[in-house]
């Protein structure tokens, strides 16, 4: 066992770890934070995504000692007093999901994106979620939907 | 006083069921987390056909945090064998299904033996400590193999032949000794891995004093799931309660009855503690029932000019090693759309189902007519070629012309209505179909290394699954009905339940805006409840695009009701005949009296005290409706394709496509947009990503999603989509199926646009689905880039190498 310490959503933790435990199974069977899903097996989904210290990354690909001093944010911590983010709005607004399941890592991957490039074209915004997999919308309505984000973040 | 909005149909209103989803507070069944929950482990054959020689599971039993195990043999009494509810036919072969095998293992993750411990990471230890002993037998995986007989799947049946379908309208051999031309074709439907993108999973919670059990599900059939639960384990019926909670895709792929569903159910009524079992996508891969793997044999017979006479299909389905819930069935419901949108005097359909050692199949996102589709989209493609017409112009010579409705077919269904004339034109508008004909002629002429293929796919289908009768004729073993209940509350509000089962649809939202203007309700006052049994009592789920026309009707009916016994308080209150009472826009009137009325909300407050109430009458306006639909719904559209292909690196990438449906009346037009998107992607996948390949051992060597390609955003295009609107006849709404209807148009609509690409180099087939690789072959040899190359060659999805072929799955360091 090894002792970690993190900051997920804005609460610190301390928790005695195996060493080969994933993030995500961190996140959801210890701290309760189903709100990370996990689809895959190898990495290729990224239904799991989350950010590490500003940095989105696959929480099935991390061990949780990796993430020791980590500050970590979640899809249920990116949404700040009350009022949704920008991505999370114009998901909802563009109806860029439909079963919802690929949604957390889609958003948190989308916001890494517009941090990165916050103009993207079409095909930027293809091409930088290319890690991430949805079976429901064939993607269209997650293209208008980060433009439509990265719009209303340049306004702000 | 709620102001009344009317027409709350039609709008693109954003979803209700968003908000959680977005923020991250959605209720999978693997978030669900009970008080002394055990998690359980399956142990799976590595191997595609073996006797089980011996298991024993006394080492596994000694690791840290198990409390049980068990072989096959150990729970054979208790598990029974899981349903096919669609025996197609009297003497169908239907062998025995152990959730856990007991004597022999018949596909790569066939499951022998289970373990259960208290977490996941012990359970995941723990079934490496399970020893198998297994003899091995002879694998077979190729359909016309099997059908040979040599290597049997099941020994005890004596043959691989499952079944044979036969379906004759008219008499095919008698136009055909009158055709000109007699055109046959091949067309091979490979195989595919649904891959919905939440896992299956499974929570059983034990009342053991009561022998109740609560079952959540990752399934889209919550009922039907209740029924064949109680048949297959026996516990009573009205002790069994199935909830669906959030679940995150289907598209047929958790439209079953799953061994570890009954395995849960067992170990939970053993063990007297809620278990869970959670899928990796690795495990589901092989657990999780594929779709298509067809063979098509087709023959049309013509005129010289192209008119159709007559069709003949001989088809060969692989039902894989068992028969799931509907597997037989998926074929059989094709059957009827062969012909398609066209007119002919006969129509010869035999089908046989073969087993092979492979996972099973069963319904996957149109389930028999994408299939039978892209059969006959193909074929009036490559008959067109033949006889040197345009594509469009010798479908416009046989289709259905839109005078002609209501039409019976050559295979018995009467189309209510449609319209292909105007599809058509809308959809070659947007297209720009003469010009994109222009610069496939300058690229031919020129031999440029980018050739232009356009494709065409002008489909039908049948969907909105069902009138229970016509089931009942095809030996299906339930009905196709609907239930809805709608609740008036006292303060006004609406509760609306549904048989449905969404899992993705936003049936909440569309159900929402049927009860909202029905009732002349606001939008945001109705609540619709799903997926339960006892808050739903009654339902028959959602697969089949029959949710909307089957289920979003009976809301409407329902709400009728509530109408109806609303206007007889209306009248007493307003001391009026009923006769005179008029309803629009959630308000009561009396005729000729425009200040004597009621609001519906104040009808629902009088009826809660039902203090002044008529004489005779129940105080309540709550009314159920069961929908059982008097016809199919025939959804249509035309789809065009323009598709670069590098002739020197094989490579296809589809520059424009463009999708005009015609489903009827729209509830939400934002939502009917997202299925066909989604529809259009899972039918591209198919033309040019997606193959479940196995090799001649029977390993699934596509068994990741590193090796399995769902396309990524990067793969897809942007789609132009339209619709253009004829009303179904067949229902009070007018609307039609909308949920496989892109999966179904769009896979020919590609294929035919890369082979038209490649029409000058002698090409007149590409196998699905259309890789670099094999088109690349296809080139270099005029052929039809035949199967998959072996392993240990790098094709579309990345590497296949023989170190991840068919091997054990489960990663030492963690299940997930």
């Amino acid at each position: 066992m090894t002792t970690i310490e993190m900051t997920v959503d804005g609460v610190r933790y301390q928790d005695e770890v195996e060493p080969r435990l994933l993030l995500v199974h961190y996140l959801r069977d210890r701290l309760g934070l189903g709100g990370t899903p996990i689809g895959c097996d190898t990495s290729n989904c990224g239904a799991c995504t989350v950010q590490v210290d500003g940095v989105s990354a696959k929480s099935c690909t991390m061990l949780t000692v990796q993430a020791d001093g980590s500050e970590i944010i979640t899809i249920q911590g990116l949404a700040k007093d009350g009022r949704l983010h920008a991505v999370q709005q114009a998901f909802h607004d563009e109806h860029a999901l439909q079963c919802g399941y690929c949604t957390p890592g889609m958003i948190m991957a989308a916001v890494d994106l517009l941090r990165e490039n916050p103009d993207p074209s079409d095909q930027e915004i293809r091409d930088g979620l290319e890690g991430n997999l949805c079976r429901c919308t064939g993607y269209q309505n997650i293209v208008r939907a980060v433009h439509s984000a990265a719009t209303t973040e340049a306004r702000s | 006083m709620t102001t009344t909005e009317t027409h709350v149909i039609g709008q693109p209103r954003k979803r209700k069921e968003d908000a959680r989803l977005i923020t991250g507070q959605a209720r999978w069944t693997d978030n669900i987390t009970l008080p002394g929950m055990l998690h359980f482990a399956l142990v799976r054959s590595p191997m595609a056909h073996a006797k089980i020689s011996s298991v024993d599971v006394s080492a596994a039993l000694q690791r840290p945090g198990v409390l049980a195990a068990f072989s096959g043999a150990d729970l054979a009494a208790d598990l029974g064998s899981l349903p096919c509810a669609w025996p197609v036919t009297p003497d169908m072969v239907h062998p025995d299904h152990h959730p856990l095998a007991t004597d022999e293992v018949r596909y790569v993750g066939d499951a022998v033996a289970v373990v259960v411990a208290r977490d996941r990471y012990a359970v995941a230890d723990a079934i490496e400590a399970v020893e198998v002993d297994y003899e091995p037998l002879p694998a077979v995986v190729n359909m016309e193999e099997a059908l040979k007989d040599e290597v049997l799947v099941h020994s005890q049946a004596g043959t691989n032949k499952c079944f044979v379908w036969p379906f004759d309208g008219g008499d095919y051999d008698a136009v055909k000794a009158t055709a000109d031309i007699v055109f046959k074709r091949r067309y091979v439907q490979q195989r595919l891995i649904p891959t919905a993108m939440e896992p299956r999973a499974v929570v059983v919670e034990p009342l053991a004093a009561a022998e109740e059990f609560t079952v959540y599900s990752t399934t889209q059939i919550p009922h039907i799931l209740r029924v064949m639960l109680a048949l297959t384990v026996g516990i009573p019926e009205q002790k069994l309660r199935v909830i669906a909670p959030d679940v995150g895709g289907g598209f047929g792929s958790k439209l079953n009855v799953y061994a570890e569903e009954v395995i849960a159910l067992v170990l939970a009524k053993r063990l007297g503690r809620p278990v869970k079992w959670t899928e990796s996508r690795s495990e589901g891969y092989q657990a999780t029932i594929h779709g298509r793997d067809q063979i098509q044999d087709i023959e049309i017979a013509a005129t010289k000019d192209g008119k159709l006479l007559g069709l003949s299909v001989d088809l060969k389905a692989d039902m894989g090693a068992y028969l799931q819930l509907v597997t037989p069935g998926v074929p059989v419901l094709g059957a009827f759309m062969y012909n398609a949108i066209y007119k002919m005097d006969a129509y010869r359909f035999r089908c046989t189902g073969v087993f092979t050692t492979k996972t099973p199949t069963d319904a996957y996102r149109g389930a028999g007519r994408p299939e039978a589709t892209y059969a006959i989209e193909r074929a009036m493609s490559d008959l067109a070629h033949e006889i040197g017409k345009d594509p469009m112009q010798l479908r416009r010579e046989n289709w259905i012309t839109h005078e002609e409705f209501p039409f019976t077919t050559i295979a018995g269904l009467t189309y209510d209505s449609g319209d292909y004339e105007a599809a058509t034109a809308r959809s070659m508008e947007l297209f720009g179909y003469d010009d994109l004909r222009r610069e496939q002629a300058e690229r031919r002429d020129r031999n440029d290394p980018v050739q232009l293929g356009i494709g065409i796919s002008t489909f039908t289908e049948m969907c909105g699954l069902a009138p229970s009768r016509v089931l009942g004729s095809l030996s299906y073993g339930a009905g196709g009905w609907e239930a809805a209940s709608i609740r008036m509350l006292p303060t006004g509000k609406v509760e609306v339940v549904t048989g449905t089962a969404p899992h993705g649809q936003g049936h909440v939202t569309s159900w929402s805006q049927i009860a909202a203007d029905a009732l002349g309700v606001p939008f945001e006052d109705v609540e619709v409840m799903h997926s339960d049994t006892r808050v739903a009592p009654m339902g028959m789920d959602t697969y089949g695009s029959r949710s909307l026309v089957v289920g979003g009707v009976a809301v409407h009916l329902a709400a009728q009701k509530v109408i109806e016994k609303a206007k007889k308080v209306a009248a007493h209150l307003l001391e009026a005949a009923e006769s005179d009472i008029e309803f629009a826009a959630g308000t009561f009137s009396v005729k000729g009296s425009p200040d004597a009325k009621k609001t519906i909300q104040e009808i629902s407050l009088a009826t809660f005290a039902a203090h002044n109430f008529p004489d005779g009458v129940e105080p309540s306006l709550n009314s159920d409706a069961v929908l059982d639909p008097e016809n199919f719904s025939f959804p249509h559209g035309t789809h065009l394709c323009a598709a670069l292909v590098d002739t020197e690196t094989g490579h296809t990438k589809i520059r424009s496509y463009v999708a005009v449906d015609d489903v009827g009346n729209v509830i939400n037009p934002m939502i009917v947009e997202g299925q066909v998107h989604g529809g259009l992607a899972q039918g591209i996948a198919q033309a040019l990503y997606e193959e479940a390949v196995y090799d001649d051992d029977g390993n699934l060597v596509t068994g990741t999603l590193v090796d399995y390609l769902v396309p990524a955003a990067s793969d897809l295009p942007e789609f132009t989509t339209d619709r253009t609107v004829t009303p179904a006849t067949s229902n009070p709404l007018g609307v039609k199926g909308v949920g496989e209807a892109g999966t179904i148009a769009s896979t020919p609509a590609v294929v035919n646009a890369v082979v038209d690409a490649l029409r000058p180099f002698g090409i007149d087939d590409i196998r699905m689905p259309c890789t670099p690789e094999r088109v690349w072959r296809a080139i270099q040899d005029r052929s039809s880039g035949g199967d998959r190359s072996a392993e240990g060659t790098v094709a579309y999805g990345g590497t296949q190498t023989a170190t991840t072929a068919g091997r054990d799955t489960e990663a030492g360091g963690g299940a997930q």
